[in-house]
């Protein structure tokens, strides 16, 4: 009897997650189609569609395949990948305000890129960014796990987090010094690209994204059980058999996978990291197998919505995304009732 | 939800009150000593370097004809006061806060201060160039205080009251929002070196005026919060702990706030973002003294002062001339300490 509650429950649960999920992508379909037609130069659904059957003329060609749909899927990409990173670094850090850049991610991604930038110059090497960044970003990455991990303990959350601060505290300040050297043009650069601006006019960045993603989100929504464990606390965890350090060494690596891809090509876009999954889970709710396909949604869709914006009146997306996103984040937090201290 | 100060691993025991009280009032004593020295030292060195016995002359037998006398009093007398009470002030809105929210990653930044200010100094500088020194100190602690206004009044209006994890998420929320709306401004009104310089930090411009406007705030907050160490040290130990002692703890996090808020405001203000003394410091100081807040906040005060003063000889000798940002000189000096801490880290919060 007592199981078969249970599963009622469940099968509610789930019935619940997955209507939510398909909304979340009508909704992206919906935007999706309304971005198509939006941007400097407008497009109405008609021309968009002609052009998409190969119907219209080489300028809207252009437009359309050349410039909008590559930077429009990228977008969502790199908001799936910052969201599911974010609710990775939640679920095993059991924090509510981990997001990528406590990997030193974004810190690591920007110090390689600004010191490039001070001696190369600007233009024409644009294609070399997102390597430089990606390799930025997993070193720094490396080199937090490194000093984190001790032989008998493995990881602990706390201390991971603690050098996390402490590495990203002196590359920004290493930062600070490089960028204080920067003539007006290298400053404005860097300053755009770390707001967060998609470098998005080119499908081989998608290209570059998508093999990530292909291989880390599958992997990591396999592993969703493991999340949920690990919420109990270590000591029911190992109690339970999780062999810990290794679990948590996986999806460490693939939180740093997506969010420096996603860096790499996206610039440091932190805030999607931060409230996609928050927005999931209130949507959901905190069992991982629903909550990371969710939080992979509600980012694309958030990303998707602050990219035409920030196409539409030329700023780097992330301001869109922290703009947008904080006034919700704090309406959010007044609503949900105290419960969790 | 997923909560920030489930920390605690299983081979920890419960977190009780150690604190060591010798070591503390040894640490107050040689601290202020070093601290002493260190200011006078501060007083000497510079781009134009003064013995310690012509300063010792300005301060007994001031004579305004002496250009040495004049620099001392002018320029590196306000100066040093000005590093050590900021780098008190940040220490000890640390370590409140770090108390308070009993988050071991909580800093002056953390309540949208930095942010705030620097959305109103972005302000300033695309919209009123050439503005004063005095006015852009003004309006950067307007920033901080209505930042961190909206955080605790956001914080507030939550269902079930104010609780830690909350106060930081809203600051992070409303930190997010207001360095995306500096950012956007710095990038259309181009002014976003300006404001990355001020960032920097440093106390190159330090005048009389503003130190007289910071000195009785910081130090009437840093007396408060030393008053009220005791309650600190009952809320570290968890909400239901302090509350069933007794203690109203709404009204002692009302005051913690506010006394945040003046410390942070103040010193961001007048020495820009100077985040990490806030981080560093507090952990220091537990290091040291353990966990009790009666100990921690005096000698958070003494060492934070130390650090920063320290920092900006530092900043002085190592390029008089274009002087290095003062954050990230401290930035250079804290993070392997605390990484040092954080690999050591056993749980003394």
């Amino acid at each position: 009897m007592s199981t078969s509650m249970v599963s009622s429950v469940e099968a509610a649960r789930r019935k619940r997650a997955f209507t939510i999920m398909t909304l979340l992508f009508v909704l992206i379909v919906i935007v999706f189609i309304i971005s198509m037609d939006t941007g400097q130069l407008k497009l109405t659904p008609h021309e968009v569609l002609r052009t998409l059957i190969g119907k219209g003329d080489a300028k809207q060609e252009l437009i359309l395949f050349q410039f909008r749909l590559p930077r429009m899927v990228m977008s969502l990409l790199i908001g799936a990948a910052f969201a599911v990173s974010g609710c990775i670094l939640q679920g095993v850090t059991r924090n509510a305000l981990a997001e990528p850049g406590i990997l030193g991610i974004n810190a690591g991604a920007g110090l390689v890129v600004v010191l490039f930038i001070s001696v190369v110059p600007v233009s024409g090497t644009i294609y070399l960014l997102p390597l430089l960044a990606l390799a930025g970003a997993g070193g720094t990455a490396a080199l937090i796990f490194s000093l984190a991990y001790r032989r008998n303990q493995g990881i602990s959350t706390i201390r991971m987090l603690l050098v996390g601060i402490a590495v990203a505290a002196g590359i920004s300040a290493a930062m600070l010094v490089l960028t204080l050297r920067l003539n007006p043009e290298q400053f404005k650069f860097v300053q755009v690209w770390l707001a967060g601006s998609i470098l998005g006019t080119d499908w081989r960045f998608v290209l570059a994204l998508v093999p990530w993603l292909v291989v880390l989100l599958p992997l990591v929504f396999f592993k969703a059980r493991v999340l949920d464990v690990m919420n109990l606390g270590d000591l029911t965890a190992s109690g339970l058999g999780t062999s810990l350090n290794r679990e948590r060494l996986i999806m460490y690596a693939s939180a740093v996978g997506l969010a420096g891809a996603a860096v790499a090509v996206g610039g440091a876009i932190g805030f999607v990291g931060l409230i996609g999954p928050h927005l999931a889970r209130r949507l959901v709710g905190p069992q991982h197998p629903y909550l990371l396909p969710a939080s992979a949604l509600a980012g694309a869709l958030l990303l998707i919505i602050s990219d035409t914006f920030a196409r539409l009146y030329n700023i780097p997306t992330g301001i869109v995304v922290a703009v947008l996103g904080a006034p919700y984040f704090l309406y959010l937090l007044m609503r949900t009732k105290g419960s969790s201290s | 939800m997923v909560q920030s100060h489930s920390f605690s691993e299983p081979e920890r025991p419960a977190v009780t009150i150690q604190s060591r009280p010798l070591a503390a009032i040894l640490l107050l004593v040689g601290g202020s000593a070093l601290l002493l020295l260190s200011a006078a030292l501060s007083i000497a060195v510079g781009a134009a370097d003064i013995s310690l016995a012509t300063v010792w002359e300005s301060l007994v037998h001031f004579n305004p004809d002496l250009t040495s006398h004049q620099v001392i009093h002018q320029l590196r007398i306000p100066r040093v006061i000005a590093g050590a009470l900021t780098g008190a002030a940040f220490a000890t809105a640390g370590a409140l806060m770090q108390g308070m929210t009993r988050n071991p990653i909580a800093d002056s930044g953390l309540l949208g201060i930095n942010a705030g200010s620097g959305l109103l100094l972005a302000i300033c500088f695309a919209f009123f160039p050439g503005m004063s020194f005095v006015h852009l100190l003004f309006f950067s602690f307007i920033g901080a205080a209505l930042a961190a206004g909206i955080v605790f009044g956001a914080g507030s209006m939550v269902k079930g009251g104010l609780t830690p994890v909350r106060l930081v998420l809203a600051g992070a929320a409303v930190s997010a929002l207001m360095l995306a709306i500096s950012e956007a401004i710095a990038i259309h009104y181009n002014v976003g070196q300006e404001l990355a310089f001020w960032y920097a930090g440093g106390m190159q411009g330090v005048q009389w005026a503003q130190v007289k406007i910071i000195t009785p705030w910081i130090l009437g907050s840093i007396v408060v919060a030393i008053l009220m160490s005791r309650s600190i040290t009952l809320l570290s130990l968890g909400e239901d702990i302090a509350t069933g002692l007794g203690q109203r703890t709404g009204l002692v996090k009302a005051i913690g706030a506010l006394l945040i808020l003046i410390l942070a405001g103040a010193s961001v203000s007048i020495v820009g973002a100077v985040g990490f003394v806030g981080l560093i410091i507090p952990h220091v100081a537990r290091y040291l003294v353990g966990v009790d807040y009666r100990w921690i906040l005096p000698c958070s005060a003494v060492l934070g002062s130390l650090l920063v003063v320290l920092a900006d000889i530092g900043a002085r000798m190592f390029n008089p001339f274009a002087e290095t940002p003062l954050g990230a000189l401290i930035a250079i000096l804290g993070v392997p300490f605390f990484l040092y801490l954080a690999m050591n880290e056993r749980r003394e919060l």
